[in-house]
């Protein structure tokens, strides 16, 4: 068939000039020729301009140079406080239901058919609870972030905000479209690798991929809420703790989107170097969404999705916090000697043997870090509260959990904001890592993906660490 | 002159693209083609990039796509 | 207007080989690309430029009848479903949003690659009415490869608030197919755009692929000469002209389709479209 081909060759020569390149535009202005002329005789313009101003004035607010930013400001703070204090209510009532209620029933049901204890325990104080915890935190803050996100993205938004943050991400090297993919990033980063797919270019993508971890998503934010409120919140006067504490989760994030630019710098500069791909947004003009369709759509494909994977990480994630803890090597239980071990690197970056360990067992889904934390603290420090081992206690205040970190763990305010550093700065979650695989079909990029902000995080810590113990 | 010298509300029309292959193609694809008529429409709070009105769409340009895009300035004004 | 194209949808497949395995019929390009049509009478494909509303549309055919995966072996998303009308049953594909198929993203490559070997019974192309211009070139091009399209000329109703008002009749006259004005967030027009999906998709005799005359005479005796060897090569070739054209200008997945046959698969089945071996024939001609 090759002969076609050759045949098409000998014609492309024999047309004037740089055939292939003329040709191409040719074909293209006829297309737009044709266009414009249909496009003339066809439609009829009336008082064009007076509303297509409005729209013109809402690009005037915001993209401008500080109301844009003001106005980015309170739309992102506004979803997150949304999300956070929307859930919180939802949130309460499902871990009443599923975690208080619930897992007693269970237990209840399990003990009257006369199961074996350690049926009882792997199941019930193991799987179940996990996954029951992982649904109460999870699904309401998914169900609202989700949802609002979508509103902004079918108004027309989100666009501008690439508009307005193109240049941060040009001189990092990245695509601007990046700014898109990092904010589905605080939702779930799971998410947030696969919307890279509006990049196009490779090396642009794989710049976005490996440095989405950094937008915190829904299963960080609690342990980031958790520490600021306990520890951080705690060194001021009561008047101010709600404020600083908020203005240390913030920080968080701000330092997340320097990460972020700094990471895809160093890799556009060394590894992932390049062109940068040529950058066509359109500005679509703002529509009013369609709230009906996008909660359905949202909760849908989004929400339930998320959640299943979710769920499918944290039960088996739950057998294993149950058996580390209840499993006993000579005098020990697993989990302690694991953290013992751990504990010489826990001490050097700010934090302890427990919390490494929480963070092994949490590899399935971040979400489950302060439950596990909070369990193998108890089960390992001296048996104080009278918690049967290995259960995931039901601790529904936040001074208990602190009292119980202070008391029993002995954490400091190091080891809280270390452990606020980790949270940003770590391995992405199963989830994401298989996703990032996925996405990239590259055993290389997911293993960098993986271990960078790891090693990142100790790196981080360790300095903090250091600093800390020199200065106070 | 250039795209990117094009000031703001400005209307000027295409004379030229300065780029091959798959770019030159995209840029056409938006109806950046010889001939069409451009508005510098406005500009990214951090500078760069701008948004350019063709043919009734808002496209972004960064400023060195611009640079390859010869244009020819016409009247002023929104007009 | 030139020869016209095969009628799916109309009498029984010719006899392939087997005769009883009807499945055998599917050409392995179209399996690939996953048009075929199953339970489902006809194939609809939803193309258009993004933001014009495309997925609100596929949403509104559809409904809660609709499922979101990949395409085989790239990372684009693919979203189906299927609706009912008149009897019939449709399949829709919701292609990736585009401004050309002239191939230089894999979007365009998916795209294109839908529309010349899937051969959907239906292209329904989603234009926005406020940017009519900027939408048209992707509806040409589209009619160049077919002439089973319905352009829905959708958010007809900013347009109005707009100013803009569209002359329907004269665009139908002009790109030869129907057009029909919907506002999909409202669902205004839907009725009527089912309606033209149910005149194409039975149609016998369908508008020729748009022929568009180069104002170049260089380029045009360089099409046409090149266009027959295209329909000697591959006899029954739908869109040869086009076909031609893309060569002309080195178009990589042309140049593999013709490298591999796969441009064949278009011709073999000879005036019947291997989607439609499958449903029962009895069905479709009501």
């Amino acid at each position: 068939m090759t002969d076609l081909l050759d045949e098409a060759a000998r014609l492309r020569r024999g047309l004037s000039g740089d055939a292939s390149h003329d040709l191409g535009d040719r074909i293209v202005e006829s297309l737009y020729t044709d266009a414009a002329r249909i496009a003339a005789t066809s439609v009829d313009r009336d008082d064009a301009r007076a509303k297509l101003t409005v729209d013109r004035a809402l690009d005037r607010v915001l993209t401008h140079r500080v109301w844009g930013f003001v106005a980015m400001g309170v739309l992102f703070f506004g979803v997150f406080w949304f999300t956070i204090a929307g859930a919180a209510v939802p949130s309460d009532l499902l871990y009443q239901l599923l975690v208080e209620n619930g897992h007693g029933w269970l237990r209840g049901l399990f003990e009257a058919v006369g199961a074996p204890w350690w049926v009882t325990g792997l199941l019930v104080d193991g799987v179940y609870l996990a996954t029951a915890w992982v649904i109460a935190v999870m699904l309401p803050p998914m169900a609202i972030f989700f949802p609002l996100f979508t509103l902004l993205e079918d108004f027309g938004y989100l666009p501008r905000v690439a508009f307005n943050l193109d240049r941060l991400f040009a001189r990092s090297g990245a695509h601007g479209k990046q700014a898109l993919t990092m904010m589905m990033g605080y939702g779930c980063n799971a998410a947030g690798v696969t919307a890279t797919r509006i990049i196009d270019s490779r090396r642009e993508r794989l710049i976005a991929i490996i440095t989405n971890n950094f937008s915190i998503c829904n299963g960080r934010w609690p342990t980031l809420i958790l520490m600021g409120t306990i520890f951080v919140g705690a060194v001021v006067p009561p008047a101010l703790a709600g404020v600083v504490a908020a203005g240390s989760v913030v920080a968080v994030v701000i330092v997340g989107i320097g990460v972020t630019l700094a990471v895809s710098w160093l890799l556009s500069r060394t590894v992932l170097r390049g062109e940068s791909s040529v950058y066509t947004l359109e500005l679509p003009p703002y529509r009013p969404p369609q709230v009906l369709r996008t909660l359905y759509t949202s909760i849908i494909d989004r929400t339930l999705k998320v959640l299943r994977r979710a769920v499918l990480m944290a039960a088996p994630a739950g057998a294993v916090i149950w058996l580390v803890g209840n499993v006993h090597l000579g005098d020990a239980s697993v989990a302690a000697h694991l953290v013992t071990a751990l504990n010489p690197v826990g001490w050097v970056i700010g934090l302890n043997g427990v919390i490494l360990l929480a963070y092994l067992v949490a590899v399935p889904a971040n979400e489950i870090i302060i439950p596990t934390i909070v369990m193998l603290t108890l089960t390992l420090g001296a048996n104080t509260l009278g918690a049967a081992p290995g259960v995931m206690l039901e601790l529904g205040d936040d001074a208990q959990i602190g009292s119980v970190l202070v008391g029993v763990g002995g954490w400091t305010l190091l080891t809280a904001v270390n452990l606020m550093l980790f949270t940003l700065l770590h391995n992405p979650c199963s989830t994401t890592v298989l996703t990032i695989w996925h996405e990239t079909r590259s055993v290389r990029w997911t293993t960098v993906a993986t271990l960078l902000p790891l090693g990142l995080g100790f790196a981080v810590c360790a300095l903090t660490a250091l600093i800390w113990r020199l200065v106070v | 002159m250039t795209l990117d010298e094009l000031p703001r509300g400005q209307r000027a029309v295409v004379t030229a693209l300065d780029l091959r292959g798959g770019e030159r193609r995209r840029l056409m694809d938006l109806g950046l083609l010889p001939g069409a008529a451009i508005r510098a429409d406005m500009t990214s709070p951090l500078g760069d990039p701008t948004a350019y009105e063709v043919r009734g769409a808002l496209v972004v340009l960064r400023r060195g796509q611009a640079r390859t895009v010869h244009v020819e300035q016409a009247g002023t004004g929104e007009g | 207007m030139g020869t016209p194209l095969p009628t799916p949808g109309v009498g029984p497949s010719p006899d392939h080989s087997g005769g009883a395995c009807a499945s055998c019929a599917l050409s392995p390009a179209s399996s690939r690309l996953g048009l075929d049509p199953g339970r489902y009478d006809h194939v609809v494909a939803l193309a258009g430029n993004p933001n014009t509303g495309k997925s609100t549309v596929f949403n509104a055919l559809t409904g809660l009848r609709q499922h979101v995966g990949n395409w085989a072996g790239k990372t684009v998303a693919r979203a189906e479903g299927g609706f009912s009308y008149g009897g019939a049953g449709y399949r829709i594909v919701d292609l990736p949003g585009t401004y050309s198929l002239l191939s230089t993203s894999t979007d365009e490559d998916v795209a294109r690659d839908v529309l010349l070997f899937g051969r959907p019974d239906v292209v329904v192309v989603v234009v926005d009415a406020t940017r009519l211009e900027r939408n048209l070139p992707l509806v040409l091009q589209i009619r160049q490869i077919t002439g089973r399209v319905v352009v829905a000329l959708n958010l007809v109703d900013e347009a109005r608030r707009h100013g803009i008002t569209v002359d329907t009749r004269h665009l139908t006259r002009e790109l030869g197919v129907p057009v029909v004005a919907t506002a999909a967030r409202r669902g205004e027009g839907l009725p009527d755009l089912l309606a033209a999906i149910a005149q194409v998709a039975t149609a016998d005799d369908p508008p020729a692929p748009l022929r568009l005359v180069h104002r170049d005479p260089a380029l045009e005796r360089a099409v046409a000469e090149l266009a027959a060897q295209v329909e000697a090569r591959f006899p029954g070739v739908p869109n040869s002209r086009w076909v031609a054209l893309r060569l002309l200008e080195g178009d990589a997945g042309i140049e593999e389709a013709v490298r591999t046959g796969t441009l064949g698969d278009l011709a073999e089945v000879d005036g019947t479209a291997p989607l439609h071996a499958v449903s029962d024939p009895q069905e479709r001609s009501a």
